[in-house]
This record gives C-alpha cells, structure tokens and sequence, in this order.
C-alpha cells in the first residue's frame, strides 16, 4: 500500500508531492480550526482512557465549599448583600478550581518536548497558533468537567443554583475561555522559563496572588484601595463576575457581562497569539 | 547530482558557540545515510533544522526540492521524523495515536482508517493496536513511532537514534523495518546514529560529524580504504578522522545526558 503510493511519487518533484489544499481563505480558516480540534480531541481521549483525574481535583473545592464556605457563611463576616456568603463564593470556587487546573497546564508542554511530542507536532503541517489553541480548549474540557464536579457539591452545600438552560451554556462557555485563557498563560510561561523546576516555582508564585487579588470569596468593595486595582486588572476577577451573573439565582455582574467576556475573550486571543510565537522555541 | 536533501553550507550558532559548521552533503532517492558522531557533534542540530523546529543561522537546504526555510510548510508535508525520545502517547492506543496524525496530516477521511491498519501492519504491530502505549516494548513504542511518522507516506524519513536504549533483538526489528521501508517503499533515510555497528549495517553512505564539522563523508567500505586498510572497522576511521574515540564525551550536557538516561529507563 504504501509502496503503491510512492510508485506513483517516484518522479520526484515537488509538483508531485502531497500538496495542502490552501488556497481559499475559507480553506484556511476550516483547515486551521479542524486542526485546532484534532489536538483537543487528542487531549479528550487521554482524559476519556484515565478519568480518575476528575475525582482527585474534588478535593479542593470540596474542602472550600464545605469547609471554608459553611464556616463563613455563619459567620456572616463578609458582606455579600442581597446573596448569602455561600452562593457568593460558589462561582469563586468554580473559577479558582478551573484556575488551579490550567495555571500547571504548562508542566504537560514541558513533558512533551522532552519526550519529544513537540517536536513532532512542530515538523508536522500543524498551524502553531491550532496547536496553541487546541491544548487551551483541552484545558477547557478538563475545565468543564470540573464545573460538573463544582455543581454536584454546590447542590450538596444547597447553593441557589440557576438552572436556565442559556445561562447554563453561558457558565460552561466562560468556563472554557477562563480555562483557556490561563492555560495558555501556562504554556507561555512554559515556552520562556523551560525547565520543569523554574516552571512550577513561577506556578506556585503566581496562583494564589490571582486567587486571593480577585473577587472570588470577597468582594472588590471590602479591599483596600490598591488592591482593588489589582483585582480590576486580574482576569479571574471578570471570569467570577460573569460566573456570579449566570450561575446563581438572583446573581448579578457588577462590571457587567458584556465586558466580562469581551475581556476575557481579548485576554484570550492576544495570549494564543502570543504563545503561538513562543511554542516553537520550547525546543530549542 | 540532484538529490532527495541538498544541504550546503548550513550553520547554526547560539550565541557564540556554534553547534553546526558550514554542512555540506546531499543525499540520494531511496539512500540510507547515516549522521554519525558523538553527543555534542551537532547530529541533532543538524536534525532539528532539516525538520524545521530550528532555522538556520547561515546556508541552505533543500528537502525535494524545498527549501526548508521560505517553503516549511510545504517541506513538512514531504517529511516524515521520529525524534529522539519516546514521543508517542502512552495514555492513548496505538491505533489512536496514529489516527491523531492521519488526521494532522490531513489524510483523506475515507482511506485514514485503511491507511492506519496497512501501518500498524507494515510494521508488525497489527495485534497491538487497541493496546496502551504505555504497555508496549521499548521495540514496539519505536516501531509504532516510525509507522506514524511515514502515515502520509512521505518520501524522506528523518530519525533521530532510533535504536538508542533499544535491546539487540528490539533494535534489530528496527533495522528490519527500516531496511524494508527502503527498498520496498523506495523512502529516503537519514538518520543519526552513535553506534559505529548500526551505521555499518544499515548505512549506504555515512557522514561523520566532529565539533559542528562533517569530517569524513563516503560509503563505510570507502571510508575504510581512504585510511589506506580496507579492514579497519569503523571505529578506527573514526578515530582516524578526528582524534578523539567516539565513546568519549566531548560535549553531551548534563540535560543530554539526563534525557537519554530517562528515556533508557522508560525504554527498559
């Protein structure tokens, strides 16, 4: 069979050989986003063979909903209005345990170059920007499967879930670009530092400053002043206000929803655009 | 001569050490060439830029008639590469990690599943299809790695040691392949090497390469009796050419030196 093949190659030229069939822009686009799914669909299948992950990352959102949260809310040391303290942090918990997955997605990019993955994916006619992308939607995926998981405990702790079906798709859609927007951060990071040793101090740096410098269990309003500038400036803060708006009965978005997911979206495209470029230097 | 690879004066340097010096030789259709160095000679360098994960500081080359700068692109269609390392994925099957790359490849959607079975049996692994990666042989993982990366058939096939850390029974299964994807599929092969027996065995025309340098290039029988002793082996051309012993380490860093092992232990 494969011998047929290169019979028929055997003049040689590169007018002979296998050519993209770009041409069209439209071609392009279609061929970039088929791409950008098969490297996801990769990532889903890992997940679909070994779904044991999904249970040992209960963990923490268990321990902050029901430990943290129930604690808290008795004590009614936090202001949160018209919303009990347990469903105002119930979508904090949500982002965070979505952050703490994608922020170490970068640690699986260093594996794959020194195994050799990336280099594979690198000689192969695979767009950097669909690879880039793909492994943020792969983060998303293990994203939403964490939502799942956040959703079952929310319904143990009674969180006043709202279950509209459009707001359900618009919690699993902002989930996916927070997922995707801090996992390619990761990767990025990844791409500069490039050992695994510098890689999970930068990690450990950065995870709780953007956990705790957002409005995920206390609100802007209650901060001190410079903090408050910091958590308008942390992504994670847009991704809980939309979260808020959607997921809880009687939630709202304080910055809005329209430009919670245009930030995060901007966020996101600029930081693929820009891991795109960094990627290939992973390997040298 | 037009050959399949045309490399000339290719030079890669990082910061102020160069890793490739001035690298010129071409390679012929359906040849077998071997890279043939220590650690630290600039095989994978060399490697990496022909494969286009690396571009060069100065020179060219040309892949089927593509240079592998201004037409990448086109050049990764042409080329198959199987890196060092072990770079299938060992939580997916084997059947599964190919199809991944028949479909990066964009191969027609109707023959891809068709095209993954004739692989997986070109290469005698058409029992271990549904199986983990992660339970297959140091053998077998190389095995399924060289049929992904000739999937899209292409008729240049880099490979980057591809019998390190491998069993004498493992490796001579990859020789076999190896043999019999050049003369029944006609592919053309370069692949790099540090073990003097493998270039001997498998290798029409060897290079040998020596601090970013190509220093001896020819056929092993040549290359013997350029040194005046048909009967030398050729650890002794080696030896001849550079100065040095081929097991000395002249430059395999510690990150090197760490991965081969990791991969030695992951293999065994």
């Amino acid at each position: 069979m494969i011998q047929q093949e290169l019979d028929a190659r055997q003049g040689g030229s590169a007018e002979n050989l296998p050519q993209s069939k770009s041409g069209s822009p439209l071609a392009l686009v279609s061929g970039f986003f088929s791409k950008t799914f098969v490297i996801a669909e990769l990532e889903a299948r890992k997940l679909r063979h070994d779904p044991s992950e999904i249970l040992s990352r209960a963990v923490q959102p268990a321990l902050w909903l029901l430990i943290f949260g129930e604690v808290f809310t008795r004590a009614r040391a936090i202001p949160t209005g018209r919303l009990r303290y347990i469903d105002f942090m119930a979508p904090g918990i949500l982002a965070q345990s979505v952050l703490f997955i994608a922020i170490f997605y970068g640690i699986a990019i260093i594996w794959e170059r020194d195994l050799g993955i990336v280099h594979k994916l690198l000689a192969s006619p695979t767009p950097r920007s669909a690879i880039v992308l793909g492994k943020a939607i792969s983060a998303g995926v293990r994203g939403l499967a964490q939502a799942v998981v956040v959703y079952l405990l929310a319904l143990l702790v009674d969180v006043h879930l709202n279950w509209n079906p459009l707001d359900l798709i618009g919690v699993g859609f902002t989930v996916l670009l927070g997922a995707s927007l801090f996992s390619t951060f990761s990767l990025i990071v990844a791409c500069i530092v490039k050992t695994r040793e510098r890689f999970m101090g930068i990690g450990q740096l950065v995870t709780m400053p953007l956990f705790f410098a957002s409005n995920a269990i206390y609100p802007i309003a209650m901060m001190p002043t410079w903090l408050q500038y910091a958590a308008k400036a942390n992504p994670l803060s847009y991704e809980v206000d939309a979260l808020r708006s959607m997921m809880l009965v009687g939630g709202v978005a304080n910055q809005g929803l329209f430009l919670d997911l245009t930030v995060l979206f901007l966020a996101t495209i600029v930081l693929v655009i820009l891991g795109a470029r960094l990627y290939p230097r992973v390997v040298t | 001569m037009s050959g399949v690879l045309e490399i000339k004066n290719l030079t890669r340097c990082f910061g102020s050490f160069v890793a490739v010096n001035e690298v010129s030789f071409s390679v012929g259709r359906g040849e077998m060439f071997g890279l043939l160095g220590p650690n630290g000679a600039g095989k994978s360098t060399t490697l990496k830029m022909l494969t286009t994960l690396l571009s060069p500081t100065s020179g060219t080359a040309k892949v089927a008639g593509l240079d592998i700068v201004r037409q990448a692109g086109a050049v990764r269609r042409v080329i198959g590469y199987v890196p060092q390392g072990l770079s299938s994925d060992g939580a997916l099957s084997g059947y599964e990690n190919l199809l991944i790359f028949a479909k990066l490849y964009d191969l027609p959607r109707k023959e891809r599943e068709d095209r993954v079975r004739a692989a997986l049996q070109f290469m005698g692994l058409d029992g271990a299809a549904d199986k983990m990666v992660r339970d297959y042989s140091g053998g077998m993982i190389r095995r399924l790695e060289i049929a992904q990366s000739v999937l899209h058939r292409p008729p240049m096939l880099f490979l980057d040691e591809p019998t390190v850390g491998l069993d004498p029974l493992a490796r001579k299964a990859v020789w076999d392949n190896l043999r019999q994807l050049q003369s029944e599929a006609g592919v053309t092969l370069l692949l790099t090497t540090h073990h003097m027996e493998e270039a001997e065995q498998l290798c029409d025309r060897v290079a040998i390469m020596h601090r970013a340098k190509v220093v001896a290039i020819g056929s092993p029988n040549e290359l013997k009796s350029a040194m005046g002793n048909p009967n030398a082996t050729l650890d002794e051309v080696f030896i001849h050419f550079t100065g040095d012993r081929l097991d000395d380490d002249l430059g395999g860093n510690y990150r090197d030196t760490a991965r081969a092992r990791r991969t030695a232990r992951r293999v065994g």
